[in-house]
């Protein structure tokens, strides 16, 4: 060979100082692994240790009174339920589809790509804002709504799926209802012609005597009213109850965590659908499928399994997370599990700091036992969404 | 009938393998004089085309006319042009904003650049296969079915009436008739390029369009398309965007040359091989640049 290579006269690197390199980076992959693993086993042991005397019948199904013998987080487990749920069924809709808008939709034009640069980046940024952020936008933004439908008296402005009575006491001590129109009605006055009802909406016929009057002696006693009896005015909510300002209920939580986990969602749908090939999206194209046709039978079935997996590390974001609920509900005494959309509510992580928070140690305990409890349900919802990304997935390849 | 076609097709092949074609490029010679009689119209008129993407012209004023029935393909070197003009065609260059085009391009009545023409209709009228086999992950019979379930809505047995029917005209069928329903990515690739050809053809095109469609197959599935293009010409106007000199030569009945954006010669295969009347045609053709 008479032509000069650059590679000659080139030391070539030895090839054992490059094998023991490549030893020593596995066995720092290997350490950091273990590392992790082990802190996750000292974690779980401690709390194990610690709740797992606490785990009773009671604590599962009662409500989180103040004697540690009879706390119970019920109401929470089912708040968290709710929320998680009534989060999931409103995030994933809208984050699947604003992805499949910026990623399958390209703009034709400078303002279009404008925007959607717009768009991006506020998701983006909107990922990394600290989640108790998103307590106090929700405090504005649901909870009261900006004041926009405060009505005079303090009350809520719309309402659905309510109805008002107002509530006698009848000398047999038994409450008779009478319907109204609303809750600014004028009280009922107590005559023998009004619509009454017994406590559960039958109606029955009253009596009404005057001052003076003889009772009755037998069971009319019951329905037996003074015409001057003062009625006091209550309402009845149905399980769809809804109503304008959201105030601190259900819903307002569920949209708050949905703040929180939107954007990831968003940018994980975003990821999945681009690492879908583009040769599939130009085969359906070429077939005449519409942009619609190309999305549903092509685009998300391929990015269905990719989707699922960020949405079950988001929802499990949403599971523990209890800054923006507290903010949004408080640390309330709740003694049940939510009615309807817009009941006071409590989640399982506000539940534990809340026992946790307290002097004596029975609670410190129950607060482990808690966590445990709330592992459980996360673990639950992970399995699901797991078995139908499973099921989704079809193995064609 | 396609029986005695196909045979004597590939007779005539092996007669005029070493005869008068020049540089060892073997022409394949209609077979059947009767079948080309057909009126030669053309399918797809072409006047003055410029393409652009953004500032750079990609295609000046091409006037092409894509005779129907008959095999066009398209030579030229790498970024002469060709893919983009073929893309014109099905307007699958919708896709890259920057990408423009004026002139005349018209399919029957249909004006092929128009914003009002349906794309979507059109692309079932003019199929088109890509580089690389792109099934999608979903049985084979699903990928042929996708066509027809996107533009109809057919009972159960006429859409297995139609899988059956373009898998085999796709030559495909006797290989894949016992896993339908197998996943599609499980074929090898040159049985992957004609399933995609059978998902073409199977929503009823006039036109086929073929973008360099033997270029990631080895040699004898590229044989075997080829046989399946000559076959498909009876029914389809094929054209076939090739790099492949030996491949425009034995498949095509029309090829035109292209050469940085210009349309530099087109007419009868065996003549642009042969007698090409431009220097540019002769050079490339005799493989002296490209």
């Amino acid at each position: 060979m008479s032509e000069k290579s650059p590679m000659d006269g080139v030391e070539v690197r030895s090839g054992s100082s490059r094998m023991k390199l490549d030893h020593r980076f596995k066995w720092l992959c290997v350490s950091v692994a273990v590392i992790s693993v082990l802190t996750l086993v000292a974690l779980m042991t401690s709390i194990l240790t610690q709740g797992m005397p606490y785990l009773s019948w009671t604590l599962l199904t009662g409500s989180p009174e103040p004697d540690p013998n009879q706390a119970g987080i019920y109401p929470a487990i089912f708040g968290t339920v709710w929320v998680c749920l009534l989060c999931a069924i409103m995030t994933l809709p809208i984050g699947v589809a604003t992805a499949i808008l910026l990623e399958e939709y390209q703009p034709r034009n400078r303002w279009g790509r404008m925007l959607y640069s717009i768009i991006q980046l506020n998701i983006t940024n909107l990922a990394g804002v600290p989640s108790v952020v998103y307590g106090i936008l929700g405090l504005t933004a649901f909870v009261s709504m900006f004041g926009l439908f405060e009505s005079h008296n303090g009350k809520h402005g719309v309402e659905i799926g309510v109805r008002f009575y107002d509530q006698f006491y009848s000398e047999g001590e038994r409450a008779i209802l009478v319907s109204v129109e609303s809750a600014d009605s004028p009280m009922t006055r107590p005559t023998e012609s009004m619509m009454s009802l017994d406590v559960n909406l039958r109606p029955v016929q009253v009596i009404v005597i005057k001052p003076g009057d003889s009772l009755p002696n037998d069971d009319r006693l019951a329905f037996t009213l003074f015409n001057d009896a003062e009625a006091g005015r209550i309402s009845k909510k149905t399980w769809y109850y809804f109503s304008l300002p959201l105030g601190r209920g259900v819903l307002t939580g569920a949209l708050t965590l949905m703040l929180v986990i939107l954007p990831v969602i968003i940018i994980s749908s975003q990821e999945s659908l681009r690492a879908v090939p583009s040769s599939l999206r130009a085969g359906a194209l070429g077939l005449g499928a519409t942009s619609w046709q190309v999305v549903w039978n092509v685009t998300l079935p391929a990015a269905i399994p990719g989707i699922m997996t960020g949405s079950i590390l988001a929802m499990s974001r949403a599971i523990g997370e209890t800054a923006p609920i507290l903010i949004i509900a408080g640390i309330v005494y709740i003694s049940r599990a939510p009615q309807n959309l817009m009941d006071d509510f409590t989640v399982m992580p506000l539940q534990v700091y809340n026992w946790i928070s307290r002097p004596q140690p029975e609670f410190h305990g129950i607060a482990a036992a808690g966590i445990i409890l709330l592992l459980i349900v996360l673990l639950s919802f992970n399995a699901i969404a797991v078995l139908i990304r499973y099921k989704l997935q079809k193995p064609l390849s | 009938m396609n029986q005695i076609d196909s045979q004597s097709d590939s007779a005539t092949m092996t007669s005029h393998d070493s005869s008068d074609s020049p540089e060892g490029i073997s022409l394949r010679v209609p077979a059947n004089p009767a079948a080309e009689t057909r009126d030669p119209s053309p399918a797809i008129r072409m006047n003055h085309l410029s393409a652009w993407y953004g500032d750079f012209q990609a295609i000046h004023d091409v006037t092409l006319n894509i005779l129907s029935n008959r095999v066009t393909a398209f030579i030229g070197p790498s970024g002469c042009g060709k893919s983009t003009l073929l893309r014109w065609f099905n307007r699958m260059n919708d896709t890259i904003p920057s990408a423009k085009a004026i002139g005349d391009v018209r399919l029957g009545d249909t004006d092929l650049l128009s914003k009002a023409t349906d794309v979507v209709d059109l692309r079932r009228r003019i199929g088109i296969v890509f580089q690389r086999p792109n099934p999608f992950p979903k049985s084979i019979f699903d990928n042929v079915a996708f066509g027809p379930r996107l533009h109809t809505r057919m009972t159960k047995s006429q859409l297995q009436d139609v899988v059956e029917w373009s898998l085999r005209k796709a030559a495909v069928w006797d290989e894949v008739k016992d896993r339908l329903h197998a996943p599609a990515l499980g074929l090898s690739g040159g049985q992957q390029q004609r399933l995609c050809i059978a998902r073409a053809i199977a929503v009823g095109p006039e036109v086929l369009l073929m973008d360099e469609p033997c270029s990631a197959l080895d040699p004898a599935s590229t044989l075997a398309i080829e046989d399946l293009i000559f076959e498909l010409r009876k029914q389809y106007t094929i054209v076939i965007v090739t790099h492949n000199m030996q491949q425009a030569a034995r498949c095509s009945d029309q090829t035109a040359f292209f050469f940085e954006g210009k349309l530099i010669e087109a007419g009868p295969t065996t003549g642009v091989f042969t007698k090409p009347s431009r220097k540019q045609t002769e050079d490339y053709v005799s493989g002296k640049f490209g």
